[in-house]
């Protein structure tokens, strides 16, 4: 295998992502990803210089809307969907110390 | 100390835009309203829910771009900033990060030290956050969506200014130009207008910067020029201890007046950026432009050397009223209706100002109509009240809003024209005050003015002060 | 002959003529889901309360004629990743598991509009992320035509629903190959259209740059039916595009004389399943003797389209489901310590592995270092494909060639080797990248009994194309081992 994982990238991506992996799991994903990135690899066969990035393959652009407001409160019913809220508003565990 | 240091500072500062609706969504931007009641399923993240460009924001950073002599990348996109916080209810910030809609500009800032040119690194579009409230009673953090997707735009600078001086010079110039504009309001107190300082310092002469920090979370010129003063003080202590600066991203506390690291494990400080798949790019032609510029309307320097030449008022005046956009354009109206620019001028110079130094108040807290200023000043000018009633109507004018018609009559404040009545209260007050009288054919001119003072009490101001000065005078010459 | 085996818009006639009425064929479906859910599971949530009483109000609608079109009172399913207010959707996660949205996926609503009956959401793979439909949180599908054997994925339960006529026609969205892979293991038509043709507002994103929905449904006039109602320029989705081409079912003629069929040589080499690769070249033969004329020739670039694929999608789908972190909806842990800890503890319970790996690899792709190397290069490869297809479709009116490598996998068989089993979306996923518009037709089956697709390919707006020739193909569809009457778990 051409890329090998650390112990640290995986814990570092782990953190990018939000995820928190078991150490069996932990070993699994620097597997998982040293095949992929294996495999994705085989790009670099390609000569691909002088070729501009294709985000969107139609040149669509100037999507706009005017600024005209649209929107009601409808804050009750989305908050329906909110693990733990208070007083209108979403609830989350500290952010400061 | 036996070094000398220089400080480099660079500003990023973000500007909430004038636009009535958020960057992504229709959701109103209006300030305040209970929690979470100007959110939708865009500006919350709602699963597949998709943004929609506001044109406005684009046109406003446009405008602003523009003023500032930026170079305009005509094909720009929206990336995606990701990272975790609960008030970014996406968890990522879209943002400009490859193609920005503005760079390599520059505005000219004055400072005691004199005139130099701040460089504009960038200028790009991006959403504001949601407000995070701390609950002490739960122990726990509240989020509040309604500022979530208020377009932003932050305005980079070079690493071009070397004093608390020249920064607060920097941000009075910025404020300026886009309140010109219309394109934010720019108060700091509210958080329209909020600038992340980078310091670095280094010693004298040194060709390279040092290593620089990030200040965020600092919302007054005072707390900045603060900010300023304890993150130089602190580098060049930690330099003098032989040790390196880190680069971070630091808390001010203006309370505390000190700032400390904002780092944890958690912040990984990688974005990784890449281009929004959900917007498309946004092409600027010439013509769009050429738009934008016909449009933008008189800025602050040209209307100071306006103000000069058709009205004829000096060149500090002209600076005190144009250093507001708000009191410009109340002055301005006033003037178009009552056509005394100089009147004007002076009411809004130095009894408007001295009232809003008293309430502690900026010129953007004006809210009395140019209405009612002018006809304030007509009623003066016709004779209607004299000067001392009217500076007290005027205080009811800034205070309240008061139309000067209604007051003037309901106060009976008009000026008493009637002879009679004033020659009968004169005769009275010299005839009750025979040492005055002695006193000013002894030579004491004084005396005289003893006695209009009480006439005009006894009158309870309302008398022509002119005519009660003549009565008073034809009384003494009498009196001999 | 039952109602359920009728086509979307053979029923629509039937309706409409008075002969039956959307409540009949609800309660048959409800039935028919009854029967044989427990067995197929091709459903995350069945709207058990909610049919009749909508297709009682869709009866009034048509006979007072307020609704005349072809799907007016037809009962349908929607892809699970789709959403439906008022009703769950969960994609298939355990961190959707109680998501109740407050607003309906736009196509959706194009949908409601036509007279539809959603009889309830369909099962796929969590986030849409794998080709079987094993890797969803609320159980596999099986396939009808063998119970043993995956319905492919994502829209496995689309396809299954549709195959076992648990629904008359269905949604499903395809990113890589989601609708035309398991239309080909069910034995269904379906349509991945040009990007931008249905709008996305309110489709539950995976990789943003490349998801469409489709219709999923018994043949190829069902499809054009209903393409036809769901598409829209929607001002709500950025990357809608506004099409005034969007007359589909004008292209429902059998006549493919003249029309220019390429089979890419790239599509039947080396990984192809000698029956697929037999029924395939069959049903070009059959176009052929129609008056296409078919050629094979080389498209190149086949196998890089897998791996950009991976890059961009796993990369656009680490960001897009960022925002499954407990605060605003779906799961939040139990017990956590901090913020930091509740978002990594009620992500890790959320979600799957599959849906893990990807995010993983796309915060990867996208971290400080990588960009340039992993996620541009891709991007740049993206390039190159669609300026292959360029090329090709200067010579061809349609491209030939098979959905998937072979025929339905057994159960399990697949998920052991995450790579294997991205490598068998190797004829659909070019197609994504490209934005270009694909069809499944089903052609023939197997000696298995399972079903094998054909695939036809347009270039960008040029749905109707694959239409006429999926059409005329259905029309001359009458060799051995090409009937697709599913006929219950009976005759297996």
């Amino acid at each position: 295998m051409a890329n090998v994982i650390s112990d640290e990238t995986i814990e570092y991506v782990g953190i990018l992502a939000k995820l928190e992996l078991s150490k069996e799991e932990k070993e699994e994903a620097k597997k998982d990803m040293g095949r992929m990135l294996d495999y994705i690899d085989m790009l670099n066969e390609l000569d691909t210089s002088g070729v501009e990035p294709m985000s969107h393959v139609f040149a669509m652009n100037n999507v706009f809307r005017e600024d005209v407001v649209t929107n009601g409160d409808d804050r009750d019913n989305m908050l329906k969907n909110a693990p733990e809220c208070k007083d209108g508003a979403y609830k989350v565990p500290k952010t400061v110390e | 100390m036996s070094r000398q240091y220089e400080t480099v500072i660079g500003l990023e500062v973000h500007v909430e835009l004038a636009t009535r609706t958020k960057i992504f969504c229709g959701c109103s931007t209006e300030f305040g309203g209970a929690p979470n009641t100007h959110t939708c399923p865009v500006c919350t993240g709602m699963p597949g829910s998709l943004p929609v460009l506001n044109k406005q924001v684009v046109e406003y950073a446009l405008a602003v771009g523009l003023a500032t002599n930026c170079r305009i990348n005509q094909y720009c996109k929206f990336d995606r900033k990701n990272y975790f916080y609960p008030d970014n209810p996406q968890n990522y910030q879209i943002s400009q990060l490859y193609l920005p809609i503005c760079h390599d500009g520059w505005v000219e800032i004055e400072t005691l030290a004199g005139r130099k040119k701040v460089g504009i690194h960038e200028i790009h579009m991006e959403e504001d956050a949601g407000k995070l409230i701390h609950d002490e009673w739960d122990d726990c953090t509240l989020v509040d969506y309604n500022r979530s997707g208020v377009p932003l735009i932050e305005i980079v600078s070079e690493p071009d200014m070397r004093s608390a001086d020249e920064v607060i010079a920097y941000l009075e110039k910025l404020r300026l130009i886009i309140q010109y504009l219309g394109a934010s309001d720019c108060k700091l107190q509210e958080g329209s207008m909020r600038a992340d300082v980078n310091l670095s310092v280094r010693e004298a002469g040194a060709g390279e910067f040092g290593t620089r920090t990030e200040m965020k979370n600092i919302n007054s010129f005072k707390a900045i020029a603060r900010a300023i003063e304890g993150e130089r003080k602190r580098q060049i202590e930690v330099l003098e201890e032989g040790k390196k600066v880190i680069q971070e991203t630091r808390r001010w506390d203006d309370n505390k007046e000190s700032s400390r690291a904002m780092r944890s494990k958690e912040d990984a400080q990688d974005y990784r950026y890449f281009p929004d798949p959900d917007l498309t790019p946004v092409v600027i032609s010439d013509q769009w432009i050429q738009e934008i510029r016909d449009r933008q309307p008189e800025l602050r320097t040209e209307k100071m050397v306006r103000y000069q030449e058709e009205f004829q008022i000096p060149q500090y005046d002209a600076e005190i009223l144009t250093d507001s956009k708000h009191m410009a354009d109340i002055f301005e109206a006033t003037v178009e209706l009552c056509k005394k620019p100089k009147e004007v001028s002076n009411w809004l110079m130095v009894e408007a100002m001295r009232l809003l130094k008293e309430h502690g108040q900026d010129p953007e807290d004006i809210a009395f109509s140019p209405e009612h200023l002018a006809r304030l000043i007509q009623m003066v000018d016709s004779g209607v009240i004299n000067r001392t009633v009217a500076k007290t109507v005027f205080e009811e004018i800034f205070a309240h809003n008061v139309d000067p018609d209604a007051y003037v009559e309901e106060k009976g404040l008009k000026v008493v024209n009637d002879e009679g009545t004033l020659r009968k209260t004169i005769e009275e007050i010299v005839a009750a005050n025979p040492q005055s009288v002695e006193d000013y054919h002894n030579g004491k001119e004084k005396a005289m003015g003893f006695l209009v003072g009480q006439t005009m009490r006894a009158m309870k101001g309302k008398a022509d002060p002119a005519m009660v000065n003549k009565i008073v005078k034809e009384f003494l010459i009498k009196e001999k | 002959m039952s109602l359920l085996e009728l086509t979307a818009v053979e029923l629509g006639k039937k309706i409409k003529a008075g002969e039956t009425t959307a409540i009949e064929a609800a309660k048959e479906s409800l039935e028919q889901i009854k029967k044989y859910e427990d067995t197929i599971h091709a459903y995350v949530t069945v709207n058990q309360e909610g049919v009749l009483k909508q297709a009682k109000k869709v009866q009034r609608q048509i006979e007072d004629g307020t609704l005349t079109g072809p799907l007016a009172g037809v009962p349908m399913a929607v892809k699970d990743n789709m959403c439906t207010r008022d009703m769950l959707t969960t994609c298939s996660s355990r961190i959707l598991y109680n998501f109740i949205p407050t607003y309906t996926a736009e196509a959706v609503v194009n949908l409601e509009k036509a007279g539809a009956v959603i009889l309830g959401k369909t099962n796929m793979d969590e986030f849409a992320m794998g080709s079987t439909t094993e890797t969803s949180a609320y159980g596999v599908t099986r396939n009808p035509w063998n119970t043993d054997h995956v319905p492919g994925g994502s829209s496995g339960g689309s396809c299954a629903a549709v195959a076992a006529n648990e629904c008359f026609y269905a949604l499903g969205s395809d990113t890589g190959g989601s609708i035309r892979q398991p239309s080909s293991f069910c034995g269904v038509t379906g349509i991945k259209p040009t990007y931008g043709t249905v709008s996305r507002y309110g489709l539950i994103a995976y990789g943003s740059s490349l998801d469409q929905i489709g219709p999923v449904a018994k043949d190829v006039t069902d499809c054009a039916v209903i393409l036809e109602a769901i598409a829209s320029y929607d001002k709500k989705d950025s990357t809608s595009i506004p099409r005034n081409d969007c007359d589909f079912t004008s292209a429902l003629t059998d006549d493919v004389r003249g029309m220019r069929i390429g089979i890419p040589r790239d599509y039947l080499g080396e990984g192809l399943d000698k029956e697929v690769k037999d029924a395939i070249l069959q049903a070009a033969k059959v176009l052929e003797e129609k008056g296409a004329t078919v050629e094979e020739f080389d498209l190149s670039l086949v196998e890089y389209a897998i791996p950009a694929y991976y890059v961009i999608a796993s990369a656009e789908a680490s960001s897009n489901l960022s925002r499954f972190d407990g605060v605003k909806y779906g799961l939040r842990a139990k017990e956590y310590e901090g913020l930091h800890n509740m978002y990594k503890k009620s992500r890790s319970e959320g979600f799957g592995p599959e849906v893990k790996r990807r995010i993983m690899l796309g915060s990867f792709v996208l971290s400080s270092g990588y960009y340039d190397a992993y996620y541009l290069k891709a991007l740049r490869t993206k390039a190159l494909i669609k300026k292959a297809f360029d090329k090709a479709f200067e010579t061809y009116d349609v491209i030939l060639g098979p959905a998937a490598p072979s025929t339905a996998p057994k159960l399990g068989e697949s998920l052991s080797d995450p790579l294997k089993m991205y490598l068998g979306d190797i004829y659909t996923i070019s197609v994504n990248l490209a934005g270009l518009p694909g069809m499944t037709v089903p052609c023939k089956k197997d000696s298995k009994g399972l079903p094998i697709g054909l695939q036809l390919i347009g270039d960008c707006f040029q749905e109707k194309k694959i239409i006429r020739a999926g059409y005329a193909f259905e029309q001359s569809r009458n060799y051995e081992g090409s009937k697709f009457i599913w006929q219950g778990r009976e005759s297996r």
